[in-house]
């Protein structure tokens, strides 16, 4: 190597309150290349990647950026040494157009100088093409999907030289196609000289994007290596300190008759247009398709959030109406729903709180909260599901993702449902609490749940399904028995008609 | 202990200015000073309790003086033609309830922000009060006053009924369900509702269970005296908010209680007459509650920014 590495930390540690973060952890990254930096929830990837941008100050190491040692780094001192962080939520102001937004970023000028507007439109214009994204740059961001705002948010970064550009975990919520299009600008960048941290926790990924990979766990590093010399075997036993039996675990029954069954669904206000289709007893049924393909917007017509206007919706036979989330759960469906963080459970309230929500009548008759039924019940899921937590009453946002995801599941188990509507029951979940919960989606059909698993993840849905459903614009393209491959999944739904190219 | 730090520290406050009193003015215990004090203060508890179950559930109710009032003058004017007190009790409540009907529906059916729709309410029944009664007081006529019995006997069912009512709303908010969907509808009210919970209901009934309460607090209030003011309730909403405040209920909902706000009520209430047993001037007093109200306020934004950050 002749020149010093674009970043170099050395022993860095860090301790909030008693507990510490990071032990003294060696990274490095390269101009051209595409570092992966995996672990699980709370290995300290987020603490490494807020010290990097400044937002947190280490206890001690060394941090070099182009060979010069940096101390007290701030948000704006990162920024001027060219380090851009792009975060999964993307951090844009929704009522400013797309120019202004990446101006505000190209020109943080004097508060009282004008702004020259023109050229900041033309500058953002360009800086879009740049990168191969097709977005106007007078619309307002609020009407972009997440995908097209973290392409603005890489214009951003590009336009102001970023020569270390963090992703953190920037695919979550994107579909194949909107992947490739972010793999390909993210190729244009190394091109370029940048230097790129991606995080993420789907390893197919790594493995087509990265170079080099380090692997945290509890706030260590367990080293550094090439891409070509790992196998993902390897890398799941670094993340996660042991191995992983399995990811997809097998199906554990064969299905029984037809719980639900809707009929020529629709529903105008979600878009969704003549659905027609049946889960069985114990089966999965997967839901493939493109962001705004209707999939989330089916599953709240089916838990009556947003109630259907045309056809029939059967359960075990007989014609149900659902026009609230109430009925639903009277009739025994139950719905874990996206973006758990925001509504799948209330942060604030207890682990045993937040199970006993939806059950209160059974629980507690005469609606006396009885603390005793209340312990049982928590207790029991909080040892059935493996929820790590402090105990029922340690409020649920202390939870790592994938136990807050446990909480929300066990609140939908307690109210005893016929059918379980999951929407993307993994997202931002670490690999191992991700097969364990497959796991348990696994067992319940196994008990003879009728599941439906919506993912934008498409090998889980491929795992785990019996059959799959695509959907495409509000309408059920077509289902697929179990076992497909993703060329057909993608072929679906994207509208193509024979086995296209993905 | 940690959990309790802001109810304990508020009753701790409270205690420092009572021992100072004890030290400097024992005049200030005195019992029938003392359950004066308490009465004037129950009507002021009653509406304090509904507000900080509106807090918690994340809204806010500004028209809470203005209720007071037209309450009180419709009490009045009932009682002044003839009306029995069983009957003349029941239509206040009934009076409040119907006010906060209103209020609920606004916001809760339409959507509206509750501190629009209720600054909206307390300026028209103020001004509508004003135009209708011109500023006139309503004489009681006899046995009203002290619900007929002796003062004192009179002054003990007040305090004591208020203070029946506390115990009793926060055994309810913390042991009924309906408690726990408030709270959990003050957190995350979209959450609330994917977990079955109906969210704009429960919303609308604690603003009818405000307005009820109101409407209470102003008959324990017309009670008092042999005349009804009708500016009687004045300022009482930045009263109570103040106490729920100081007591830890946290204006972005969710957290807090009763108990809590009960012990920000009691101190701020005691303030005004400690100054004057210690001979400082009255004025202090506006000046101390407010670097009070300051105080718990930095006190949640730091323990917030502390929560917010690390993990």
């Amino acid at each position: 190597m002749t020149a010093a590495p674009l970043l170099e930390i050395r022993s860095l540690a860090k301790s909030f309150g008693g507990a510490r973060a990071l032990r003294g952890v060696d990274f490095e990254l390269r101009a051209g290349e595409v570092h992966a930096l995996l672990g699980e929830n709370g290995a300290g990837k987020s603490t490494l990647i807020k010290i990097v941008t400044g937002a947190h100050q280490p206890d001690t190491g060394v941090i070099r950026v182009a060979g010069r040692e940096v101390s007290g780094l701030d948000p704006s001192a990162a920024r001027r040494l060219g380090i851009a962080c792009i975060y999964q939520q993307p951090a844009l102001f929704p009522d400013l157009t797309v120019a202004e937004n990446i101006g505000l970023r190209l020109d943080p000028g004097h508060a009282l100088r004008r702004v020259g507007w023109r050229k900041l439109r033309e500058q953002a214009g360009d800086l879009l093409r740049k990168i191969g994204a097709a977005i106007d740059p007078e619309s307002e961001v609020r009407a972009l999907s997440m995908p097209e705002q973290q392409l603005v948010e890489i214009a951003g970064a590009v336009g102001t030289g970023a020569r270390i550009v963090i992703m953190d975990e920037p695919t979550a919520s994107l579909t194949q196609k909107e992947q490739h299009l972010l793999h390909a600008v993210v190729r244009d960048l190394r091109r370029d000289g940048v230097g790129i941290i991606y995080i993420s926790h789907r390893l197919e990924e790594i493995f087509a994007l990265a170079d080099r990979v380090t692997v945290l766990r509890d706030g260590e590093s367990t080293g550094t290596g090439a891409i070509g010399e790992l196998t993902e075997r390897e890398l799941i036993r670094r993340m996660v300190g042991r191995e992983v039996a399995q990811i997809y675990p097998p199906a554990e029954r064969q299905p029984g008759g037809v719980v639900l069954a809707t009929r020529a669904l629709g529903c105008a206000a979600g878009g969704v247009r003549d659905v027609s289709l049946e889960i069985r007893a114990g089966e999965i049924l997967g839901l493939a398709g493109l962001v705004g393909a209707g999939r989330t917007e089916l599953a709240r017509v089916l838990f009556g959030l947003t109630p259907a206007d045309s056809g029939e919706i059967e359960l075990d036979g007989a014609p149900v109406r659902l026009h609230s989330p109430r009925d639903a759960v009277r009739q025994g469906i139950a719905y874990v729903p996206e973006d758990r963080r925001r509504h799948g459970v209330v942060l604030e309230m207890a682990v045993a709180e937040n199970m006993t929500m939806a059950v209160h009548r059974r629980l507690f008759p005469g609606s006396w909260l009885r603390s005793s039924a209340e312990r049982v019940l928590a207790n029991g899921f909080v040892r059935d599901l493996a929820v790590k937590c402090a105990g029922p009453q340690a409020p649920a946002g202390s939870l790592s993702g994938g136990n807050q995801q446990k909480v929300s599941l066990a609140r939908w188990l307690a109210t005893k449902p016929r059918v379980l509507i999951l929407d993307e029951p993994t997202q931002g979940v670490d690999i191992g609490a991700k097969a364990e919960i497959h796991r348990i989606i696994r067992h319940l059909a196994g008990e003879g749940l009728a599941v439906l698993l919506i993912s934008s993840d498409l090998p889980e849905v491929l795992g785990m399904s019996d059959r799959i459903g695509v959907m495409r614009g509000g309408r059920l393209a077509g289902i697929l028995p179990g076992g497909s491959d993703a060329h057909e999944v993608m072929a679906l739904a994207l509208g193509q008609p024979a086995k296209g190219t993905a | 202990m940690k959990k309790h730090f802001r109810e304990l520290s508020v009753a701790a406050a409270l205690l420092v200015i009572l021992a100072l009193l004890a030290v400097f003015a024992p005049a200030f215990f005195q019992p029938q000073p003392l359950l004066s004090l308490a009465t004037r203060e129950a009507p002021t508890l009653v509406v304090a309790c509904g507000m900080a179950i509106v807090i918690i559930s994340r809204q806010i109710d500004i028209s809470v003086g203005s209720q007071f009032s037209v309450c009180g003058v419709c009490a009045g004017l009932l009682a002044a033609s003839g009306w029995p007190l069983a009957a003349t009790l029941p239509a206040a409540v009934g009076a409040g309830a119907l006010l906060g009907a209103v209020n609920g529906a606004l916001i809760a059916g339409l959507g509206l922000p509750s501190i629009v729709v209720t600054l909206a309410m307390m300026v028209t029944l103020r001004q509508g009060l004003n135009l209708a009664r011109q500023g006139q007081f309503v004489n009681l006529p006899d046995g009203v006053q002290w619900f007929g019995f002796s003062q004192s006997n009179g002054q003990w069912l007040i305090v004591g009924f208020a203070l029946l009512l506390l115990v009793a709303l926060a055994l309810a908010m913390r042991h009924l369900a309906a408690g726990r969907y408030i709270h959990a509808i003050g957190s995350d009210a979209e959450a609330a509702r994917l977990a079955g919970i109906r969210p704009r209901l429960g919303t609308f009934l604690v603003f009818v269970l405000m307005g009820a309460l109101t409407g209470l607090a102003a008959m324990l209030n017309v009670v008092q005296s042999p005349q009804v003011q009708p500016l009687s309730g004045l300022g009482l909403e930045l009263k109570v908010i103040a106490a729920v405040v100081v007591g830890g209920v946290a204006i972005s909902g969710g957290r807090g209680n009763l108990w809590g706000a009960f012990a920000g009520l009691l101190l701020l209430a005691c303030i005004g007459p400690a100054l004057t047993h210690l001979r400082v001037e009255a004025y202090w007093e506006k000046a101390i509650q407010g670097a009070i109200i300051l105080l718990a306020v930095v006190a949640d934004g730091i323990r917030s920014r502390r929560g917010g950050n690390g993990r």
